[in-house]
C-alpha cells in the first residue's frame, strides 16, 4: 500500500515536470496555427487553429533578410550542412587524436595531453573576435568552411574517446598484433568498429552542438546566403504567427534526433554496457 | 595507461595532425591574439597599436559596468545551478522510483536538452512580452512585475528562461547516476534504515556526489557561456545593463564599441575565472568525495 502511494506521488511529480516542459512549446505550436489577428486580440492559444498549412508554407518559402535573398528552407539547408560538418569533422579528428594518445608510447605524452585538453577551458566565446580576424585573414568569412571548422576545434569528443579506449582490454591489441595488423589496420578494423556506440553518441552530441550555434554564425556570415536557422530567428521579419511557426520548425531537427537516437546517445555518453 | 602500445613513430603524429592542426590555427592562434589585444591599445585614428601593459585591465576594473556584469554572472550561475540541479534531482529520483513507464518519462523529459539557447530565449520572449505574455501578466498581477524597469524582475525573467532547458541535462545525468548505484547497496540500506527520506540523504545522495559535482561544473559553464543566446533574444541587458553576463558584456564592448583591447582583457579575466573554478574543483572537491 505505501509502495502504491509513493509511486503515485512519483508519477504526479513527473507529470508536473513534463507539463512544465511541454506546455510552453505546445502553446507556441498551437498559436502558430492561428491567424495574426487571433493572437493580437486573444493572446497565445491553447488549441489548434486552421492556418497551419498557410503559415508554415509561407515561412518556408518567404524571401527574408535585409536584401530578401534567403528563404527559411535555405537556412535549414545551411544549418544541416554546418551541423553535419561539425559532427563529422570533430568526431573523425577526435577519434584519431585519442588513438594516438592512448595507443602510443612517447615521451611527449603529457605535453600532448595538455595541449589538447586545456582547450576545453577556452570556449569559442572567449576568443571570438581574434577567431574572426583569423578567419578574415584566411579569407574564410562567408563560407561553410568558416562556419564549420572553428566550431570543430573542440577536444570534448577526444576526452570521451580517450576514456572509452582505456576500457578496451589490452588483449585486443595483442591478438591483433599476432594477426599481423599494423597500427592503421588495428585502428580501422578493430578499434573503430568497437567504438561504434561511442561514435554515434558523439556524432549526435556534436550535431546538436553545431546546429545550436548562435553567436558564431551571427559574426562570420555577413552574406545572407550563409545564414543558419538559429541565428535567422533574430533576423526574420514577418507577422507574429510566422515567427511562431519559424521557432517551431527551428527546434524540430535536434529534438527529433535526440528522441529517435536517444538510446545510442545515452549508451555512449554514460558508457552503459 | 595501456600495457601494450605501439612504439612512438611518425604514424602517431599522422593521427594527431588533423586535430592538432585545427586547434593550433583556430584556437591557439586566436588565443595568442587575445593576449596581444589585451596588452595593446589602438590609437585614436586606428593607424597603429601601442603596448600599454595592464592599462586595459585597470580600465575594466575601474568600470562600474564590469562589476555589475560580474555580480550578475555570479548570481545567475549560482541560482541556475541550484534550481536546475534540485529540480533535475527531484525528477530523477521519482523516475528511478517508478516501476512502470521509466523509459517513457526519460523520453518526455530529455528533449528540451536539444533546443538551442537562442530558441529558448525567443520562446521565453513570448511568455514575458507586455502585450500577450502569460507569465508577464501573471507576475504583474501578483507583485507588479515589470522587467523593463525592475532589475529584480529581469533577473526572474532570465532565471526562468535560463533554467528551463537545463533541467533536462541535470535530470539525465542524475538518473544515470542513480541507476549506476548498485542494487545491493540500496537493499542493504533498506534493512538498516526504514525511513526513506533519511536513507536518501545519508546513503544515496553521498553516492551521487561525483555526478553532482560534474553537473555543477556543467551548469556553471552553461550559465557563463551558453546563456549568451538567451540574453541576446530576451532582455538584451535590460533594464540598463544589469542583466549582462561577463561574456555578453565583452562581446558588446568588442562588437558595438569596437574596443578590442577591453574585450581581450575581459576574455582573459574570464579564462582565469574558468581556470580557477576548474582547479578548485579538482583540488578541493574531487579529493573529498566517494566514488563507488
Amino acid at each position: 500500500m505505501t509502495r502504491l502511494i509513493t509511486s503515485g506521488f512519483s508519477h504526479f511529480i513527473l507529470f508536473i515536470g513534463i507539463l512544465i516542459m511541454i506546455v510552453p512549446v505546445w502553446m507556441i505550436f498551437a498559436s502558430s496555427t492561428h491567424t495574426g489577428l487571433t493572437i493580437n486580440t486573444h493572446g497565445l492559444q491553447m488549441f489548434l487553429g486552421d492556418s497551419f498549412y498557410e503559415n508554415y508554407m509561407r515561412v518556408l518559402l518567404y524571401q527574408g533578410g535585409f536584401f530578401k535573398e534567403i528563404t527559411a528552407l535555405k537556412m535549414f539547408l545551411n544549418s544541416f550542412i554546418m551541423a553535419t560538418g561539425v559532427a563529422i569533422l570533430s568526431v573523425i579528428t577526435s577519434l584519431m587524436a585519442a588513438y594516438a594518445l592512448v595507443y602510443y608510447r612517447t615521451k611527449y605524452a603529457t605535453l600532448l595531453f595538455w595541449i589538447i585538453f586545456v582547450t576545453i577551458l577556452v570556449p569559442l566565446e572567449l576568443r571570438i573576435f581574434p577567431t574572426y580576424s583569423v578567419m578574415a585573414e584566411l579569407n574564410l568569412v562567408n563560407s561553410y568552411f568558416g562556419l564549420i571548422v572553428p566550431i570543430s576545434a573542440s577536444a570534448i569528443a577526444t576526452l570521451f574517446f580517450r576514456q572509452f579506449y582505456k576500457t578496451v582490454p589490452d588483449e585486443l591489441l595483442e591478438s591483433a598484433k599476432l594477426d599481423g595488423a599494423n597500427t592503421w589496420r588495428f585502428f580501422v578494423d578493430f578499434l573503430v568498429p568497437l567504438s561504434k556506440t561511442m561514435i554515434v553518441a558523439m556524432l549526435i552530441f556534436m550535431f546538436v552542438f553545431g546546429y545550436n550555434q548562435y553567436l558564431w554564425p551571427l559574426l562570420v556570415t555577413s552574406s545572407e546566403q550563409y545564414w543558419t536557422v538559429v541565428m535567422g530567428l533574430k533576423m526574420m521579419s514577418g507577422s507574429i504567427v510566422h515567427r511562431f511557426a519559424f521557432v517551431m520548425m527551428s527546434m524540430v531537427p535536434p529534438i527529433l534526433i535526440i528522441i529517435v537516437l536517444q538510446k545510442h546517445f545515452i549508451k555512449g555518453v554514460f558508457q552503459d554496457k | 595507461m595501456k600495457k601494450v602500445q605501439f612504439k612512438s613513430s611518425y604514424s602517431q603524429y599522422l593521427f594527431l595532425a588533423p586535430q592538432l592542426g585545427i586547434l593550433l590555427i583556430f584556437l591557439y592562434w586566436p588565443i595568442i591574439q587575445t593576449f596581444r589585444d589585451a596588452f595593446t591599445m589602438q590609437d585614436a585614428f586606428g593607424f597603429g597599436t601601442q603596448f600599454v601593459w595592464f592599462d586595459n585591465f585597470l580600465f575594466i576594473f575601474d568600470d562600474p559596468a564590469y562589476w555589475i556584469a560580474f555580480k550578475f554572472t555570479i548570481i545567475y550561475s549560482f541560482v541556475i545551478t541550484l534550481i536546475t540541479a534540485s529540480i533535475g534531482l527531484l525528477l530523477a529520483v521519482q523516475a528511478n522510483n517508478v516501476m512502470h513507464g521509466k523509459s517513457a518519462y526519460k523520453t518526455l523529459l530529455i528533449w528540451p536538452y536539444a533546443i538551442a539557447p537562442a530558441v529558448v530565449g525567443v520562446m521565453a520572449n513570448y511568455f514575458f512580452s507586455e502585450r500577450f505574455g502569460l507569465l508577464y501578466h501573471l507576475f504583474n498581477n501578483l507583485w507588479g512585475f515589470n522587467w523593463y524597469e525592475s532589475v529584480f524582475d529581469s533577473y526572474i525573467y532570465l532565471i526562468i528562461a535560463g533554467s528551463w532547458k537545463q533541467i533536462s541535462a541535470n535530470f539525465i545525468f542524475f538518473l544515470a547516476g542513480l541507476q549506476a548505484i548498485q542494487r545491493s547497496v540500496i537493499e542493504a540500506s533498506m534493512i538498516d534504515c526504514k525511513n526513506s527520506v533519511r536513507r536518501f540523504w545519508t546513503i544515496t545522495f553521498p553516492l551521487l556526489m561525483p555526478t553532482t559535482f560534474f553537473l555543477i561544473i556543467i551548469n556553471i559553464t552553461y550559465a557563463f557561456f551558453d546563456t549568451f543566446g538567451i540574453i541576446d533574444t530576451t532582455t538584451i541587458g535590460a533594464p540598463s545593463g544589469e542583466t549582462r553576463t561577463l561574456v555578453y558584456k565583452a562581446y558588446m564592448d568588442g562588437f558595438r564599441g569596437l574596443d578590442l583591447g577591453s574585450a581581450g582583457a575581459q576574455s582573459i579575466m574570464m579564462m582565469f575565472i574558468v581556470l580557477f573554478i576548474t582547479i578548485f574543483q579538482f583540488r578541493y572537491i574531487e579529493g573529498r568525495i566517494h566514488y563507488n
